[in-house]
């Protein structure tokens, strides 16, 4: 079974667009969202209704600190553009659109896998995984063998062996990485709306739940489309052009 | 059906079919491992080009030993991303939940641990080792992938068979590291990983990743296999480990006479303590070894004793803070420091195309620093005849054509002779292109570059060397063409 794993959609059509063509591509068969289905970007409302035609089809999705925001208002951490995006954000969605997002779960939990936004110790606080000891606290929070989150819109796997020793790795996107049964695998898949590694592809991670292997994937899109629809919405000019720098 | 119940290792034994191999016969019990020579219960007629196979079942000593758990969790990781000749062929691997297994191709050929024991040996079979390990060393790096447990006893070779197999065939992937997955010894341990004697001093320092670590190992060995001595002794202490970052080996000629000067150069290139000061990829080695009489000889072929005070504080020196050095990918450390091969018709070719060829083979080397480039031409011989060897002036054709070979070669070497990256050589062979194919294959060349007759009355008469190199060659091959307007 092939599961695709996107998180921080961040309404960007362009780049969710292609990584769903990918993963199609690619053999996926179930599809995880890991949260922050908007926010940033200039497209909230068809990204929310893609992730719902999936989750109606059986997907997985989870709550982001930006879904929640678009509902219930800006977080008082939030900064200055992101607020105005969030502010337009809601405007823009529809009550079933709201109402999905409302009632999005923090946490799923199935089999061996949770599915969470930004770490599996405290869910709702949003703190990030930036190392490997965020990473152990959160697997130790958990039983599952394998955690799927994603919020700081960077590639990681993180991995913890029975004997309490963690590593982590930066992953070389289209390599297999064999999840070996020894120890418990915490995956972050980069961000398939708004990546921040300085490189402007979108990325996504595949979970080959028989093989055991999880790939992650970089792919070129057409962000210049995408900052110009952001733009053209009239938000602010610096969430356009970062996704120019992947920044 | 068989029960998905754990298997305890110590508990399997002849006749057991785990699943679908039956265990046959206990062909070795080692410390870390036991194995099991094995069939298929359904017979091979799935599996036809299946060699014959062993089992291997680590032995987790005292419970949960996490040095044989990890190492093999390691193996089982990396040998299925592992092909070719150099590495036994991986067929199925058990989960740690039942039973952890690997099981894999039978190389039915020795190890050489044994040829230790024989030391010292013939300068050629010596030489002729390091080029087969060098050679698979250089296959497993190129597959991101570098060894670090390189010794005797994980160096197997295939039966040869006429001109051929003999390959050497590295085993036991425990302590390895690939590139592209992540490492799961990275935290493990508190202690260096490795062997004690051939243990890289970047490896005391806990640097793992490094592909020249395993040309240092490779050097250990070959210096055994010359003095019967091992260079940094047997340490079993960090701190005995550790003296191999300050104190140089003595030198291999001192301990055998005969030894020859270049034997000693590329053995003690090996043992460098700064990986920037070995050998930058195992294919250079290789070729060193295959061309004994190129080796640039540097002060370390003339050393006569371990090096006095000075020498030590410099040792030392070089080896302080060289982790933060190095860089890149295993792969891609292989691939900065390519073999560049220029097949030169320094006889038949236009002067304007023999200058573009060497300017193309220029621009290459500039590229890299560590690039290495070997100039060939053929000496063509008659596959029947008897051969005229010798001029009508009496001169030999082949000092002839190494003449005018080094003479093209010189404004080239000119900038690069200190680091002797530029080699000469004159192969006699009745078809050139088979000829230039053999010897990109045999030294593991990068990248051939190769000037292209212009087309003409020449080139339909002869056929184009340059296009069957192009089609057979398996590496990169860039085909120079003359500049200048042509009449056909």
């Amino acid at each position: 079974m092939k599961l695709a794993l996107l998180t921080d959609l961040h309404a960007n059509r362009e780049a969710v667009s292609a990584v769903l063509a990918h993963a199609r591509a690619e053999g996926a068969e179930r599809y995880a969202f890991l949260g922050d289905l908007v926010g940033y970007g200039a497209d909230p409302g068809w990204v929310v209704d893609q992730v719902r035609e999936h989750v109606d089809r059986g997907a997985v999705a989870v709550r982001g600190n930006h879904d929640a925001a678009a509902v219930h208002g800006p977080l008082p951490s939030m900064n200055a553009d992101a607020r105005r995006v969030i502010e337009w954000t809601h405007g823009q969605l529809d009550a079933a659109q709201l109402a999905f997002l409302e009632h999005l779960p923090m946490q799923v939990e199935e089999g061996d896998m949770i599915f969470v936004h930004a770490n599996a110790r405290a869910p709702a606080e949003w703190a990030y995984i930036n190392a490997r000891a965020d990473a152990v606290q959160s697997m130790h929070a958990c039983v599952q063998r394998y955690t799927f989150c994603g919020h700081t819109h960077i590639a990681a796997l993180y991995h913890l062996s029975a004997t309490g020793k963690a590593g982590e790795f930066s992953p070389t996107p289209g390599v297999a990485i064999p999840l070996s049964e020894q120890r418990r695998w915490l995956a972050i898949p980069s961000s398939a709306g708004a990546p921040r590694d300085g490189d402007p592809a979108t990325g996504y991670a595949l979970f080959d739940a028989s093989a055991r292997t999880i790939t992650f994937h970089r792919l070129p899109y057409d962000h210049a489309a995408a900052a110009a629809r952001i733009r053209a919405a009239g938000l602010p000019e610096r969430l356009a052009e970062r996704l120019n720098h992947g920044e | 059906m068989e029960s998905e119940r754990p298997i305890q290792p110590g508990s399997v034994q002849i006749g057991q079919v785990i699943d679908g191999f039956r265990l046959e016969e206990r062909t070795h019990r080692g410390g870390m491992a036991t194995l099991w020579r094995v069939t298929r219960v359904e017979g091979t007629e799935d599996h036809p080009d299946e060699p014959p196979l062993i089992m291997k079942v680590p032995r987790f000593l005292g419970g949960d030993d996490p040095a044989t758990i990890v190492g093999f969790e390691v193996e089982q990781m990396i040998m299925p991303t592992l092909a070719g000749p150099h590495v036994p062929r991986f067929i199925a691997k058990g989960d740690f939940s039942r039973l952890p297994y690997i099981v894999m191709e039978r190389i039915d050929g020795p190890s050489l641990r044994p040829r230790l024991d024989a030391a010292p040996l013939p300068i050629d079979e010596i030489a002729q080792i390091g080029v087969k390990v060098a050679t698979a060393l250089h296959e497993l790096h190129r597959q991101h992938v570098v060894h670090l447990d390189v010794k005797p006893s994980n160096i197997m070779f295939r039966p040869s068979r006429a001109s051929q197999g003999g390959e050497a065939v590295l085993i036991d992937f425990g302590l390895s590291r690939h590139d592209h997955l992540p490492d799961l010894l990275e935290e493990e341990f508190e202690l260096p990983m490795g062997t004690g004697p051939y243990m890289s001093p970047e490896q005391v320092q806990f640097v793992r990743g490094d592909p020249r670590s395993d040309l240092f190992a490779l050097g250990v060995m070959l210096y055994h296999l010359t003095t019967a001595a091992r260079p940094f002794g047997a340490p079993t202490s960090v701190r005995g480990l550790r003296q191999r970052l300050y104190r140089a080996p003595v030198p291999p000629r001192e301990l055998r006479a005969e030894c020859p000067a270049w034997l000693q150069e590329a053995i003690l290139h090996c043992l460098e303590v700064d990986p920037a000061q070995r050998y930058q990829s195992a294919a250079q080695l290789a070729f060193d070894l295959q061309h004994p009489e190129q080796v640039a000889l540097t002060e370390r072929a003339l050393r006569v004793s371990r090096s006095d005070r000075t020498g030590m504080v410099k040792r030392w020196f070089r080896a302080i803070g060289m982790e933060s050095r190095g860089g890149g990918g295993i792969a891609e450390q292989a691939a900065k420091n390519p073999i560049l091969l220029a097949a030169v018709d320094v006889l038949g070719a236009q002067p304007s195309l023999l200058d573009a060829v060497r300017r193309t083979a220029q621009r290459l080397l500039d590229s890299a620093p560590g690039a290495r480039l070997a100039c060939m031409t053929v000496m063509r011989i008659n596959r029947i005849a008897m051969d005229e060897l010798v001029e009508a002036d009496g001169s030999s054709r082949h000092v002839n054509l190494l003449v005018q070979l080094e003479h093209w070669a010189r404004p080239v070497k000119q900038g690069n002779a200190a680091a002797g990256r530029v080699t000469l050589h004159v192969i006699e062979a009745s078809d050139p292109a088979r000829a230039i194919v053999d010897y990109a294959r045999k030294n593991q060349v990068d990248h051939i570059v190769i000037g292209a007759r212009s087309s003409g009355g020449l080139r339909r008469y002869l056929g184009s060397v340059s296009a069957q190199v192009a089609a057979e060659a398996h590496c990169n091959v860039t085909v120079v063409r003359d500049a200048t307007p042509s009449g056909g």
